[in-house]
């Protein structure tokens, strides 16, 4: 068995390992009165030390395909996207092992596993280095802002979990509302696993040229069924799905096309879930939630924005900074991704001054910490898959 | 000014909450609150006092941490909005004309817009950079205008403080000690230094009090922003910061723009390619190789002292490096990088000068385009004269030739041939795959021979004086943030009361959770009566009313 089977099998084993804690520290719940003070029953420890397994055999995955690939996997979407998810399983630790409360892990596990699925949507295979990334400061740069941008996602999971507790979801208000489409916006990542899987099983491929922007004759492979087409496109495969809808050159109808089905998907499961448990999922996860601490959940948020802060700080901004002057001699150009982490450090930086001058504490605060983890799920997807630039890299 | 007197006698500034002495609520407001409001010790913050000048004014505007945040807001705003479209830098067209133009053509309706308000180019712009320095003024005043006061109401605090004070904190208790009357204090004092409390005592009071200096880490870190903001600003004093480019032929020798006395010489471009089969994401993108090294080997030279200026004489070498991305040559504070390339730039054509039926040469001329000559005599007297060279030939404009660029992509030459046949001189136009006789039939070619090449650099030059003052602004931020996130400070009031009833209140600016452990250790070794967490309290109220109206 070669090092990267090795990588690959260790990652699945880490995935279970998420799955399953997930609902042992769902049934650590059910059993315990849960406060700040109590200690995590049987339960709780088992759960913990499932996740501390899958944990050790994620860094097992990093580990060997480190070795493998002689770089740090960080490189392209499928590899941060992974160790992301690998942090918020570290960071999530970390808290439990401070605040014992067995609900953080009903809603950051389902989390990471969300987002490492998401990961594996994305080309697998070892690419070399191109040039600008060979340097010592990827790893040191990388790993430190994915670190610090986890530990923003536990201050989300506690929002989630305060949001959760204190949101009354038999009434019809905005809050209830929002936090129903939050939920609703996981569903749709599920979909977009779901969609990419399924065309993936029946080998779907289908190739158009089409005329870009600059005039230019480009060809694009779409690997599911074309709603949407590329502007002024010719089919080049046989028996494929002619496109529904032809679009101008500035949209790319082929993402367009993966968010479609992705929607279309989620919709669906949505729509399955609603219908089978009659019941809101956001509803379906108050039960858990119902003897959480609110000013500890809300302490717990506050606190992880808190120690994210200066990680983040030094790994996106300030490593980000040396290494762009090493590289390009400028600290600083403006690139996408580069106002992006300044604005994901701005907005909470508003959050702290909000907190501490203005008293925001509580409801407000834990929207606040979701909408934050929002503004770094948009830096990482649509900022690396949409918007164009340096960091782009899938 | 006005004061504000308190219960206890102490005079206050205008603008006081708490009393700086005994800690008693003094504002309506502030009486009217179940739990004290602790920010800034409920100390005067000038903002709050005067209001009349129009330096107050401005003052009061920009302390306003209200303005802060709004500031802070609207600079990411109009910072995602400079992400929509691709900034102009990052265009590769030099004009405006061209600009305009690019926006329209690629993005439409929505470019052009974009363009005409300048968002193409918005980070730059005048009223960005007024938004990111009214901020800068903003952090500069709010600190003052709060961290003056506070650090004054800090130093001066007492230790035994009014009931009014000690019951409306957040955590409170209050009761007969549970054991041992007599040493209840000092067990607390001993349990408060055993927990790394600095512990203060007077009659029956104690204040314990832990890492103060917490509270200022968010003035330090205000302070190393201001810094860096300021190196940032420098930039755009002169001298501070070169930033210059040029491109450099493999051979060629050229003075260093913007680094006076200093040349450069290109000695070789080396391209180098992973030979990976390419695989999954690589071919559906359709790149067949992945670069692995862009290099530029290069010598530093330095001219003598008392040389022309800008003449490449009187050379010193000073290094040899080979200059790859992400390992900059430097020296002396200055950088080169690599950042460009351009392959197989043809460097001489060389031509036969060919009789058409006879096929026989009579010699060759090898034209330098860097340098060419205006007249190449061949060693049998034919002599053939360059009449024109056109580097990246376009077409024609009118019957003339005309060149887009300076760079020889598509070079094109007129030549007069003179030969012992035809001393008048036969005229002919040659580009690539291309040959135009505009007098007629000629006898005579220049028949395309070979032609060499050779690769192009373009470094960047970059000297920033101003680095220092960003290293220092940002280590100043990191220590500020770090104190301010990683220590908290806490403190504990403790007050035994004539009958032996002990009275407790405890504060920490953040960081309950440790605070309460604290208290839970102390508790227990004093055997002191439980405390409460009044907010716990109020909201739990809070949400069980809340419940009852809606089921009700």
């Amino acid at each position: 068995m070669s090092l990267i089977d090795l990588s690959g099998y260790l990652l699945y084993a880490a995935f279970i390992s998420y799955l399953v804690g997930t609902f042992l520290f769902a049934g650590a719940i059910k059993v315990k009165n849960d406060t700040a003070a109590a200690r995590a029953d049987k339960y709780g420890k088992i759960a913990l030390v499932v996740t501390i397994i899958g944990f050790v055999a994620q860094l097992g995955y990093f580990i060997t395909r480190w070795m493998y690939t002689g770089h740090a996997p960080v490189s392209n979407m499928f590899e941060f996207t992974t160790a992301f998810g690998m942090f918020i399983v570290l960071s999530f630790i970390v808290i439990y092992i401070t605040y014992k409360v067995a609900a953080l892990g009903v809603v950051a596990l389902p989390i990471a596993l969300l987002i490492i699925a998401y990961a594996s949507m994305f080309p697998t295979e070892v690419s070399p280095l191109v040039p600008s990334l060979q340097s010592h400061w990827l790893t040191i740069h990388v790993t430190t802002a994915a670190l610090g941008q986890s530990i923003f996602g536990i201050s989300a999971v506690a929002g989630l979990i305060y949001l959760l507790r204190n949101v009354n979801m038999n009434e019809r208000s905005k809050e209830s509302f929002w936090l129903e489409t939050v939920m609703f916006c996981c569903v749709l990542v599920v979909g977009f696993v779901v969609a990419t899987v399924t065309f993936n099983a029946m080998d779907y491929e289908a190739k158009y040229e089409y005329v870009d922007t600059l005039d230019q004759v480009s060809t694009s492979t779409y690997l599911m069924p074309a709603v949407f087409g590329m502007n002024e496109y010719v089919e080049l495969s046989e028996d494929r799905m002619t496109p529904l809808f032809e679009l101008p050159a500035l949209i790319d109808a082929r993402k367009l096309t993966t968010v479609f089905w992705s929607v279309l998907f989620g919709t669906i499961i949505y729509l399955l879930i609603r219908l089978i448990t009659r019941r809101k999922i956001a509803t379906m996860f108050q039960p858990l939630v119902k003897r959480v601490n609110s000013t500890l959940m809300d302490e717990i948020a506050y606190r992880s924005i808190l120690i994210a802060f200066p990680i983040f700080t030094l790994g996106a901004l300030i490593f980000a900074m040396i290494w762009a002057q090493e590289a390009w001699g400028r600290f600083w150009g403006w690139d996408p991704k580069e106002v992006w982490a300044l604005i994901t450090w701005l907005f909470y930086a508003a959050f702290l001054h909000l907190r501490l001058s203005k008293g925001w504490e509580g409801r407000k605060s834990a929207w606040l910490t979701v909408i934050g983890f929002l503004i770094i799920l948009f830096n990482l997807v649509v900022v690396n898959l949409v918007i164009a630039g340096l960091h782009s890299y899938a | 000014m006005n004061k504000l007197l308190c219960e206890c006698g102490h005079e206050n500034p205008e603008g006081t909450t708490l009393c700086q002495k005994c800690g008693s609520p003094l504002s309506a407001e502030e009486k009217s609150k179940k739990i004290a409001d602790m920010r800034y010790e409920g100390s005067a913050i000038r903002s709050k006092t005067y209001n009349k000048s129009i330096i107050d004014k401005i003052w009061n505007f920009f302390s306003s941490v209200k303005v802060g945040i709004t500031l802070i807001i609207i600079n990411l705003i109009a910072a995602s909005i400079g992400t929509i479209l691709p900034q102009e830098f990052y265009i590769s067209v030099a004009t405006d004309a061209e600009k305009e133009k690019y926006y329209s053509d690629v993005y439409g309706w929505f470019g052009e817009i974009y363009y005409a308000l300048g968002l193409s180019d918005l980070y730059s712009s005048l009223w960005f950079q007024l938004l990111v320095l009214m901020l800068g003024v903003s952090i500069i005043i709010a600190s003052i205008d709060r961290g003056i006061p506070l650090h004054k109401s800090l130093k001066n605090q007492r230790v035994k403080r009014h009931t009014n004070f000690m019951k409306r904190q957040r955590i409170i208790g209050e009761g007969k000690p549970t054991e041992t009357r007599e040493q209840t204090l000092q067990l607390v004092e001993q349990s408060l230094k055993n927990l790394k409390y600095n512990v203060r005592r007077e009659d029956s009071s104690i204040l314990a009090e832990r890492g103060r200096f917490s509270r200022y880490g968010a003035y330090i870190n205000h302070v190393g922003l201001i810094v860096f903001l300021i190196g940032v600003m420098l930039h755009l004093v002169p001298g501070m910061y070169v930033d210059e480019s040029m491109w450099l032929r493999e051979g060629e020798t050229r003075a260093v723009p913007g680094m006076d006395g200093y040349f450069l010489k290109n000695d070789k471009f080396i391209l180098e390619t992973y030979d990976n089969v390419p695989q999954g994401e690589q071919i559906k993108q359709g790149v067949n190789v992945v670069a692995k090294n862009f290099q530029t080997d290069v010598t530093l030279y330095k001219q003598k002292e008392n040389s022309v200026p800008g003449q490449a004489e009187n050379l010193e070498e000073v290094k040899q490096y080979g200059i790859q991305v992400n390992h900059p040559l430097k020296h002396e504070g200055y950088a080169f990088y690599q950042m460009d390339f351009r392959l197989n730039e043809i460097k001489t054509m060389v031509f036969d000068l060919t009789n058409k039926e006879t096929e026989q040469s009579l010699g060759q001329i090898s034209i330098d385009l860097t340098n060419p000559q205006e007249m190449y005599t061949l060693d049998n007297g034919a002599q053939v004269q360059l009449m024109g060279y056109y580097p990246d030939f376009s077409g024609f404009k009118e019957g003339v030739p005309q060149t887009a660029t300076q760079t020889p992509n598509n070079p094109a030459f007129i030549f007069k041939m003179i030969t012992p046949e035809t001393p008048e001189g036969e005229t002919s136009f040659v580009a690539i795959q291309q040959t135009l006789e505009p007098e007629g039939d000629n006898i005579y070619k220049m028949k395309f021979s070979n032609v060499e090449t050779r690769h192009m650099s373009g470094l960047t030059i970059r000297y920033d004086r101003t680095i220092p003052i960003l290293i220092v602004g940002g280590i100043i931020f990191m220590i500020g943030v770090a104190i301010g996130s990683y220590w908290n400070h806490r403190r504990i009031w403790v007050e035994q009361l004539a009958d032996g009833t002990i009275r407790l209140a405890a504060h920490t600016n953040k960081n309950w959770f440790s605070m309460k452990k604290d208290l839970d250790a102390l508790t227990k070794h004093a055997h002191l009566p439980q405390y409460v967490d009044q907010q716990e309290i109020e909201n739990n109220e809070h949400v069980e009313t809340e419940k009852d109206g809606k089921t009700l």
